[in-house]
């Protein structure tokens, strides 16, 4: 009978080569004398080979489509995981990868980087794959607390520790959430598993449903809210974007959001499916609140990363138009959406990070970058293909992503968000078409300041990461299918 | 008077409240906040706890025992970000989180 008991690692590998690979790097780096940035890039690439040795192992796993339940239901597989936990993974790398040639420039030079990014990848492919409340909380939080402490990495400046303090405290608190939530719903349903509380959801619902599960399922939304940042629980976004180092602005931008929006997904879909109009109508609002917040508060800004904040709080308003669609359309167009954001958010951060002043720190405020095109032109030309994205214009990729997020939204009936949704688009493409314009027809400064985006450092792996996102966003439009296949097996495997 | 289910999930709600609000009206210190976040925590426990018992049910203690690890592990690394703020800053108080604005 011991056999039952013994969790089956087979079915984690990709999780167990992850963590095998973090901790042999925190023992390493733990014996060297010395830390400086050339460690902490030699660890990046290692941890690049084990994300990508993860991957290869997940799709061995995955060939034959097997669905599968292990460790006593806390961990479940099928497509759509399996495709949420690609995208975690590429995401990673590739922010790894953009991030190497500005460790030092940026002052990371603690090795703990590659360590806690690899640590917060297998935080995020546990949210994903948990079929339990109690897998849930564990995989938020190793997510959670890996970022906090990366947002803090750079210990002297002041900037980027005030981003940790205001991350660390929301962060926490919307944990608190989410766990008053999960005790309610524990003592509700006696039982933390989706399955379970899907099951005692449709046989209350019959007889009318406890108030408690309405509660418990607010309480639950609004700490899913805090991670995906939208508007009114996105208060630390604009703040830890602008505070922390690029690189790891860009990794807390990129793989995180998109694991939030899973599990956001998976959470309303799998337990709370029956309570469809309690939950269609908060996220509708949500929805809204940050796609109008998204468009006209990112108007004024001058820090760029600060306007990205205020553009990914915009973006993940279109995501939640899906969600909020709640039907097949609605999580196909989800499925994109996020795939594409990846992609874009990942592109505009290389192009950013790859633009370097004299000083330590690359591009900071909007100004910085007026007449990169004639310095840098393929950068100026690749940074323009995205912002052109973002603002969703066509026949770029963003198009296509918010294309299908409204054609979903139509036909679950919500014309009037699918109409906000149109005009905030309009008010973003503003902010965005600014930047281009800044680098096509703003004169380079005479007297370029310290931070002044003047020199470009890459490195081999970011010129492929860079191409590649480059040329996705360019060239979806012709060759759309694989996307939409993918996007459609996921959907097919969440059942709605 | 027996002390039943409610009692408990009424002091959890009360203790879970009394955190909320201590995060939120606090202007004075940092380490408030964080002493707030762990009574918001604490307050979870006393529900999971009390529903477990009134199950009969022993999944609830379990999720109590997890949240209690993670919550040390939230306040460790609490505590070390604020180690390192003060150090770049000199002050802890809520008011001067205010180097970043708009």
């Amino acid at each position: 009978m011991i056999e039952a008991y013994i969790p089956d690692f087979y079915r984690i590998l990709p999780e167990v080569i992850l963590i095998l690979a973090a901790l042999g790097m925190l023992i390493e780096g733990s014996f060297r004398k010395i830390t400086d940035s050339k460690l902490t890039a030699r660890f990046c690439r290692n941890a690049i080979v084990a994300i990508v040795i993860a991957v290869v192992v997940l799709c061995i796993q995955h060939k034959s489509g097997e669905n599968w339940v292990t460790f006593e239901g806390q961990i479940v597989q099928d497509d759509f995981i399996f495709l949420a936990k690609l995208l975690i993974l590429v995401g990673s790398a590739a922010v790894l990868a953009i991030s190497i040639p500005s460790l030092a420039k940026e002052q990371i030079l603690s090795f703990e980087y590659a360590v806690l990014v690899l640590f917060a990848t297998v935080g995020m492919l546990l949210m994903v794959e948990a079929n339990d409340f109690i897998s849930l909380f564990v995989g938020l939080e190793m997510q959670g607390l890996s970022l906090y402490v990366l947002a803090a990495i750079n210990r002297d400046q002041l900037s980027s520790s005030e981003a940790a303090l205001k991350y660390f405290v929301l962060g926490a608190i919307s944990t608190c959430l989410y766990l008053y939530g999960t005790s309610l719903l524990y003592g509700f349903a006696g039982s933390t598993s989706f399955d379970v509380i899907g099951a005692v959801i449709r046989v209350e619902s019959a007889v009318g449903l406890p108030l408690g599960f309405i509660i418990a399922l607010v309480f639950i939304i609004a700490s899913l809210a805090f991670k995906v940042s939208a508007v009114p629980f996105h208060m630390w976004t604009p703040d830890v974007y602008q505070g922390c180092p690029t690189a790891i602005t860009a990794f807390i931008a990129a793989a995180p959001k998109v694991a939030g929006m899973i599990v956001f997904l998976r959470i309303l879909v799998l337990p709370f499916i029956l309570m469809y109009g309690e939950w269609q109508a908060i996220i509708v609002f949500l929805s809204f609140a940050s796609m109008v917040l998204g468009a006209f508060a990112a108007l004024r800004q001058t820090d760029i990363k600060r306007l990205l904040a205020y553009s990914s709080i915009g973006q993940m308003g279109y995501v939640l138009l899906g969600v909020a669609a709640g039907n097949d359309d609605g999580i196909q167009a989800v499925f994109v959406y996020i795939t594409l954001y990846l992609v874009m958010i990942i592109g505009t951060f290389g192009c950013l990070l790859s633009l370097r002043g004299k000083g330590h720190f690359g591009v900071q405020n909007l100004q910085d970058l007026s007449g990169i095109s004639t310095l840098h032109p393929k950068i100026a030309f690749i940074l323009a293909a995205f912002m052109f994205s973002l603002a969703g214009i066509p026949p770029l990729a963003g198009f296509f992503a918010k294309l299908y997020v409204f054609k979903a939204a139509i036909s679950a009936g919500l014309f009037g968000l699918a109409i906000i949704g149109v005009l905030t688009s309009v008010v973003a493409s503003y902010y965005y078409l600014k930047i281009v314009k800044i680098m096509y027809f703003d004169e380079v400064p005479a007297a370029p300041t310290i931070t002044f985006g003047q020199s470009v450092v890459v490195s081999p792996e970011m010129i492929v990461v860079l191409n590649a996102c480059g040329i996705i966003i360019l060239f979806f439009f012709i060759y759309p299918n694989p996307l939409l296949e993918m996007a459609q097996r996921a959907a097919l495997a969440l059942p709605i | 008077m027996t002390i039943g289910l409610d009692h408990y999930l009424i002091v959890a709600a009360l203790l879970f409240t009394i955190g909320g609000i201590g995060t939120f009206l606090n202007r004075k210190n940092v380490i408030v906040i964080l002493m707030s976040i762990e009574l918001m925590l604490l307050a979870v426990n006393i529900n999971f706890v009390a529903f477990s018992q009134y199950l009969g049910d022993m999944l609830g203690q379990v999720f109590a025992l997890f949240v209690l690890t993670i919550a040390a592990a939230e306040s460790a690394i609490g505590l070390a970000i604020l180690v390192v703020y003060f150090r770049n800053r000199g002050d802890i108080s809520v008011e001067d989180l205010n180097m970043m604005k708009g």
